[in-house]
């Protein structure tokens, strides 16, 4: 494990339209680490990851932050996305009339050349798609249908987790992906998840729950609350929060209390 | 979040890329329509007696219908000005030496256009085995692969040649499909047309390659009345192409063409467009009226004629290639790709007419409206008194970019026969900011997504065409859509 940290936020302000919603956020994610955020609805958690991929709508104020020694802020969400930064999303788009295969072979190769290395045909990339296939148990007739398109929750939840797989990001967002699952498709998707865990890649899971970080385990846990970080510990600390909730946190603007 | 998506604010500034004007000496005629200028037609193409005459009795009730309110096609949902038949050039034809023994004869300023527009007119650069037959502006002024059509006895030249070689299967078939008087349009067409192309494939015969007309126009100021006319006898089978372009100009161009289609019994007629005629500029300026009557009749038993169509060009678009399913068990198919940017109009569809037992009709019809376009669905399915176990099958699927533009649907549905079978699906969808971001992060680029969701939207259609057609017709959707090649 380097010490070099792969992603650096400082004093990260963003908004979402017009809206203040991160208000300060300082984090350091280190290559090997996994790191997950918590916190109440409205805190800023998918802010968060929606600033971190540049969806456009978000607008950082104040801050920076840096994705393997460069300035992701003013990249446009394409060339991050090809530099290595990936967002599992917690609503996955229908895209009807194009093929999944077609598409992910499309942002395959995206990614490849940006790394310079060769295309791969239509053969080579059946045979990489079948084998991570397999880790998220995806039928493979999923492949020729449009994308997302009649998917259940689960399998679009594994659709992303398979495109993860596919283009090895270094960096992983995970935003709520345990959301609308049942407990065999969080084992699976967590599993996915897991074979991806290396030293040199970085997530950052954003959940509501414990119960996904039972099967993914976090090396840290932060607390998200009014767009700052008010509390960051280590895999116990999200213990805690199932028992206890977040208003023994200081600073926790508690849902419909504030 | 909202505003407008640069990309497909991008749309709406594409350049055309073949509004260049071709510098070549012209033998026109006076702008303005009377009897003198129809004869003048008839006479420079040494036009036999019954066909003056057919161009006279056109002409006689086209100057009845200027009159008649109700005969102006104004029922179409496009907007546009009348126009003045009195100011438009109808002959306008380049100056070459009589005729031309070869190909190698051909003008060579002619050559070159074509070469620009990516049609070689020299036949040992055998473009994948297409036959062409080009058409530039009130003259055809060459076909390749006469010869070796002739081998198999398949006539397929332009229409001049046709009534002079074949005046028997003209004068048959000229407008047994699309009488004189059957729309105004049509009506002007009958009396001032002055080329087009002609194919008669005989019996039994499946034509050895694709049967294409490339139609440009050039010069300022004219018409372009052209007429096609093919004929496909018992068991015959043909697939024939269509493209145009025109230079890029600031007044309105005037085309409107007649399409005559027949498939004798079990013959087969795949009938392909890739219409791409100047559109006018961001602000509408320019561009070309397409006011065009296409028809087929499948006259045999289990004949079949199928129409598909990728319009990306013109301002203006008035089109309904439509079948008479008159022979039992007869088959009509119209799959149509329609695309409108900037302030381009299109009111497009088709007509099904059943008349005969056990036909059975396919309608596949997507729409594409981006910047300021407007276009419109129109299409009739008919199913007379006689068609016992007529079926049809429509889908209309509508995609919409941005928030200016417009896209509508008139299904005209009549069932005579209470054994006949109709079925209408019709969507309307627009590419969302989530689509694209969520390409976008996954490494595509925004206008990689674009041409990408375009062409899914697409695909029932665009695989109807031939193989050389289908590639230009994606290309042609992604650089009308921002230039990048898909």
């Amino acid at each position: 494990m380097s010490d070099a940290p792969l992603v650096s936020i400082k004093n990260l302000h963003a908004n979402a339209g017009d809206t203040p919603i991160l208000k300060g956020i300082d984090l350091e994610l280190r290559p090997g680490e996994v790191h997950a955020i918590m916190g109440p609805n409205g805190s800023g958690k998918s802010t968060l990851s929606n600033v971190l991929v540049g969806k456009p709508g978000y607008e950082v104020t104040q801050g920076e932050v840096s994705f393997q020694g460069e300035d992701l802020v003013d990249m446009d969400p394409e060339i991050r996305a090809r530099a290595g930064v990936f967002l599992a999303f917690q609503y996955p788009v229908e895209i009807p009339g194009v093929a999944n295969n077609y598409f992910l072979r499309t942002a395959v190769n995206a990614v490849r050349e940006h790394r310079g290395e060769d295309e791969l045909d239509a053969i080579d990339f059946l045979t990489l798609l079948k084998e991570k296939m397999k880790l998220v148990e995806m039928p493979e007739d999923m492949m020729s249908r449009a994308i997302n398109e009649g998917f259940s929750g689960g399998e679009k939840k594994r659709n992303e987790i398979l495109q993860m797989l596919l283009l090895e990001p270094s960096f992983c967002i995970l935003d709520e992906t345990d959301s609308g699952l049942d407990i065999d498709a969080l084992r699976i998707v967590a599993n996915g998840v897991n074979q991806m865990r290396s030293p040199d890649r970085t997530m950052l899971v954003i959940t509501h729950y414990q119960r996904l970080l039972d099967y993914i385990v976090p090396d840290h846990v932060h607390v998200l609350s009014g767009g700052r970080i008010v509390k960051s510990g280590d895999k116990s600390l999200a213990l805690e929060l199932e028992e206890k909730g977040y208003g023994w946190i200081d600073g926790v603007e508690e849902e419909g209390v504030a | 979040m909202a505003g407008v998506n640069p990309e497909l604010e991008k749309l709406a500034k594409q350049d055309y890329k073949y509004g260049f004007v071709t510098d070549i000496e012209e033998d026109r005629v006076a702008p303005g329509l009377t009897e003198d200028v129809v004869r003048l037609i008839s006479s420079k193409k040494n036009e036999p007696e019954w066909l003056l005459e057919y161009r006279l009795k056109a002409y006689r009730r086209f100057r009845e219908m200027l009159q008649e309110e109700e005969s102006h096609p104004e029922w179409a949902k496009v907007s546009y000005p009348r126009i003045d038949y009195d100011d438009i050039v109808y002959y306008s034809a380049p100056k070459q030496q009589k005729k031309i023994e070869s190909l190698d004869d051909l003008d060579p300023e002619l050559r070159e256009t074509y070469d620009k527009l990516g049609i070689s007119l020299l036949e040992q650069k055998r473009l994948n085995g297409i036959a062409v037959d080009a058409v530039f502006d009130s003259v055809s002024v060459a076909t390749t692969f006469k010869a070796e059509l002739e081998k198999h006895g398949i006539i397929f030249c332009s229409f001049s040649e046709a009534v002079e070689n074949h005046p028997d299967l003209v004068k048959k078939y000229l407008g047994s499909v699309v009488p004189y008087s059957d729309n105004f349009f049509a009506c002007l067409n009958a009396a001032v047309f002055s080329d087009g192309s002609f194919a008669y494939i005989p019996k039994g015969v499946r034509c050895p390659m694709e049967l294409s007309t490339y139609f440009r126009i050039n010069a300022a100021g004219t018409g372009q009345f052209e007429r096609t006319l093919l004929i496909a006898d018992d068991d015959a089978y043909v697939s024939y192409l269509e493209g145009c372009t025109a230079p890029q100009r600031d007044e309105n161009q005037l085309h409107a063409a007649v399409v005559e289609l027949v498939a004798l019994d079990r013959a087969e007629i795949k009938y392909s467009t890739v219409q791409n005629w100047y559109p006018g500029d961001e602000n509408g300026v320019g561009g070309i009226y397409n006011f065009v009557t296409k028809r087929g009749a499948c006259r045999g038993h289990k004949s079949k004629i199928s129409w598909t169509q990728v319009e990306t060009g013109s301002a203006i678009t008035w089109k309904y290639p439509s079948c008479l399913l008159i022979g039992d068990e007869s088959v009509g198919e119209f799959y149509s790709v329609a695309m409108t940017n900037n302030k381009q109009q299109a009111d497009t569809g088709t007509k099904m007419i059943h008349i005969g037992k056990n036909t059975s009709s396919t309608i596949i019809s997507k729409g594409i409206s981006a910047g300021h376009g407007d276009q419109s669905y129109r299409g009739l399915v008919r199913m007379g008194p006689k068609a016992h176990g007529a079926r049809n099958y429509s889908q209309c699927d509508s995609l919409l970019m941005g928030d200016k533009c417009g896209a509508h649907t008139f299904p005209y549905l009549e069932a005579s026969n209470p054994t006949a079978t109709l079925e209408h699906e019709a969507t309307t969808s627009k590419i969302s900011d989530d689509q694209l971001f969520f390409c976008r992060q996954r490494g595509i680029s925004e206008e990689d997504a674009i041409s990408m969701i375009v062409n899914g939207f697409c695909k029932e259609v665009l695989r109807e065409l031939p193989m050389e057609f289908a590639v230009e017709a994606q290309n042609l959707l992604s650089v009308s859509l921002e230039g990048a090649v898909g």
